[in-house]
């Protein structure tokens, strides 16, 4: 086995990747080459570290120096000054300004709110380990709560620590896992499955894809484990073709634990067999849903089936079947290890463990953080999210995506779990958490939601296909300055149809974004149905640019900005706009330096 | 190959020789002056010697690493050792040889190799 003197671990999730990690990482093998390094220095890639806004990430061990934005040019000063000769490279190096003292202080990354305030269970291996070498995985104590779970543990056993444990799904609806279990275990069949929910469709949530980029391991072992308490020897992991690395890299860990002998037959010499497959989604949100999800997996079209029968009693091929989130099994093989007792002492009464929160939106650390159940609204942005960028004011959030809600001000120090969120109209969904500021109007946040809810309904029932469209036009009419009177309460009526009658939780859970809006900021309806008047200044329609005479210089650098040329007048003297043809895009107003253009 | 879980255990003893790196190792840390003035005077050699020996010798909870400079450039190269307790013991001018002597009885042997550590 080598030594290796320094390791240079860098970010190869799809946040990093698409900031050309992959270059950084070319230039690394040419640069280490070049200096004689390449046997005293390893290049290990990862999966994600969670601070994707700083990525590229890359950190050099054993200083643990957490390196930010670093680009393929960097490195051959990386190389040279860091890994040659020792000398860290200042200018690259993470740090944030704390400016709660007197002084300010500039902090390193282990010292950031970001990662201290964070406690990492299903994130603990990404960004640690290479997720394409299994021994890695097995060196952090992987594959041994298989190991334990089928040498020392009867399946009723397993059961009951997870039912102990606490742990809920984190797919959305929070349903105990333990308990799910146990039905499928009850179930009568000659065969069963067991399926993980991989389909991630709700905007803005990426932790099922970094947890499947940076630790796929996991969540085999955690399936395995699944399958042995249930009576299972058969499994899919249904994960969206819009995933590429995801899929590849989970592959290759198929591959390598089937090498092993870990997936298989006869597994650690214990009659025990368990073989795993990979299904590929099409990109339809509805198949997140979980008998649409099976539906698609049988090779039908995806669309859900009327529940009960339950896939614990009837699911894949109609035989009983287990289907967990991600994220959901990523907790499994750590609750076997360490215990149920050490899992559910964090979190609240009803909700045990963490959560994994994808921060996206008006947030400045974008990424994705994992924390205890119960961590307050306003730590995950103020304190590890790092705040709203430009000094802007928080509004709202939005957490579980188009079926969840959003959560205003007066909630920020709402303890975060299950029951809270429902209780305030919102829900936990998957953890999509976007942050929105002052400037974006609740009514075209409510819109957006609803037409990607008309996107992706499947149209088996009439209830979602015609309701939401219905829904989505008043929305688009009320953000146009043609809402009518009537038009919150017609609202209001479809979404108590659709909540009761949609075939799917896709239909039924749709209106959340448009009540959790009306609950919370009706006004901002009401100023634009009845006042015409947008008051976030979002909704382009409401809108209208001006020049204010006094203050204009007559520079004539908007009208040179301005794209469609709606601006003219004399130098020296005020211009103007025309409104005929302007399209509100704004650039007029960022180009003056006079404050001379408002929006009206 | 289908692996037992003995298999596994001495894969889990070998690699974690080589990620504990990243969990920061317990063992003593061999720290070499790596800036200009160190390398001119053959850092680079003695700290390849002291990655060969500690390969040689096995000794997997044992970091190497670099340091800048620090204002005796005349005294180059300068090697600290770091005992897991945290004590410092700082050697000048040394060479390939001092290095392994130092390894054999200060990181092996846990005894100071005093006469390295001044110019006498
Ligand atoms: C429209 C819709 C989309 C869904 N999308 C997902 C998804 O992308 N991932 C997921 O794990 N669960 C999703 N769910 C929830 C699943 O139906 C199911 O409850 C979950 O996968 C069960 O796993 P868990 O108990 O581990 O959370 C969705 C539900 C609905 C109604």
């Amino acid at each position: 086995m080598a030594y290796y003197r320094s390791q240079v671990l860098i970010c190869a999730g799809t946040g990093c990747h698409s900031n050309k990690s992959n270059e950084i990482i070319e230039r690394f093998n040419e640069e280490l080459k070049k200096h004689g390094l390449e046997d005293e220095v390893q290049i290990v890639t990862t999966g994600c570290f969670g601070l994707c806004a700083a990525g590229p990430i890359v950190v050099i061990y054993p200083e643990d120096t957490f390196y930010s934005k670093v680009k393929a040019d960097d490195v051959p000063e990386l190389v040279e000054e860091h890994l040659l000769k020792g000398r860290e490279v200042e200018r690259l190096i993470f740090t944030t300004e704390d400016d709660s003292g007197d002084e300010p202080k500039t902090l390193k990354f282990v010292d950031t709110d970001f990662h201290k305030k964070q406690r990492r269970v299903a994130l603990q291996n990404c960004g640690r380990i290479n997720p394409e070498d299994i021994d890695e995985y097995i060196a952090f104590d992987g594959y041994k709560a298989l190991e334990k779970v089928l040498t020392s543990m009867t399946p009723e056993d397993v059961i009951n620590v997870m039912k102990e444990s606490g742990l809920r799904g984190r797919g959305g609806a929070g349903f105990p896992t333990g308990v799910k279990w146990s039905f499928a275990q009850a179930a009568k069949g000659d065969k069963k499955y067991v399926a993980c929910n991989a389909d991630e469709g709700d905007p803005g949530a990426f932790m099922d894809r970094s947890i499947l980029e940076g630790d796929p391991h996991s969540v085999i072992e955690a399936m395995a484990i699944a399958a042995y308490a249930i009576g299972a020897d058969e499994g899919f992991i249904y994960v969206r073709a819009e995933y590429p690395i995801a899929v590849r890299r989970f592959q290759i860990a198929i591959d390598q634990a089937r090498e092993y002998g870990l997936l298989g037959e006869n597994i650690f010499d214990t009659g025990f067999n368990f073989n795993l497959n990979i299904r590929l989604g099409a990109g339809a949100f509805v198949c997140g849903e979980e008998t649409a999800l099976m539906n698609s997996i049988e090779g039908k079209r995806g669309e859900p089936r009327p529940r009960p029968p339950f896939p614990a009693n009837k699911g894949i091929f109609d035989k009983p079947t287990v289907l967990n989130n991600v994220e959901t099994y990523a907790n499994v093989p750590k609750i076997i290890l360490n215990g149920a007792e050490w899992f559910n002492s964090v979190g609240t009464e009803k909700s045990k463990g963490t959560k994994v929160f994808a921060l996206g939106g008006k947030i400045n650390n974008v990424g994705l953080v994992e924390v205890p159940m119960g961590t307050t609204l306003r730590e995950v942005i103020y304190d590890i999210g790092g705040g709203i960028p430009d000094d802007k004011k928080f509004k709202a959030a939005q957490t579980g995506g188009p079926s969840g809600g959003c959560i205003p001000t007066e909630h920020l120090d709402l303890p975060m779990d299950y029951e809270s969120l429902m209780s305030i109209g919102s829900m936990m969904g998957s953890g999509g958490l976007i942050v929105m500021d002052e400037t974006d109007c609740m009514v075209d946040v409510a819109r957006f939601f609803m037409d990607f809810i008309v996107d992706e309904s499947c149209g088996k029932c009439p209830t979602c296909r015609i309701g939401t469209k219905r829904m989505l036009e008043i929305l688009e009419r009320i953000c146009e300055g043609k809402g009518e009177d009537g038009d919150i309460e017609k609202l209001e009526e479809l979404a108590k149809t659709l909540k009761s009658s949609a075939l799917c939780g896709l239909g039924q859970t749709a209106p959340n974004p448009v009540l959790s809006t009306l609950q919370y900021f009706r006004d901002e309806y009401e100023a634009h149905i009845y006042e015409k008047r947008c008051p976030a200044g979002a909704c382009k329609k409401l809108l209208s640019y001006e020049i204010v005479a006094d203050k204009c210089m007559g520079c004539s650098a908007c009208a040179k900005q301005c794209p469609v040329s709606a601006i003219e007048g004399e130098i020296r003297s005020p211009f103007t706009i025309d409104k005929e043809k302007c399209i509100k895009c704004g650039a007029c107003m960022d180009t003056c330096r006079f404050n001379a253009i408002i929006k009206a | 190959m289908k692996k037992t879980a003995a298999d596994l255990e001495q894969i889990r003893k070998e690699t974690l020789k080589n990620v504990e790196l990243r969990t920061g190792k317990d063992g003593y840390k061999i720290i070499v002056g790596m800036a200009t003035c160190g390398i001119a005077a053959g850092a680079r050699d003695v700290f390849k010697e002291a990655i060969e020996k500690v390969i040689e010798k096995d000794l997997d909870s044992v970091t190497v690493g670099q340091m800048g400079c620090i204002g005796l450039c005349s005294m180059e190269p300068i090697v600290e050792v770091i005992s897991p307790s945290g004590e410092k013991t700082r050697y000048i001018k040394v060479n390939k040889e001092k290095i392994d002597n130092i390894i054999t009885s200060h990181i092996i042997d846990g005894n100071v190799v005093s006469e390295y550590t001044s110019e006498s």
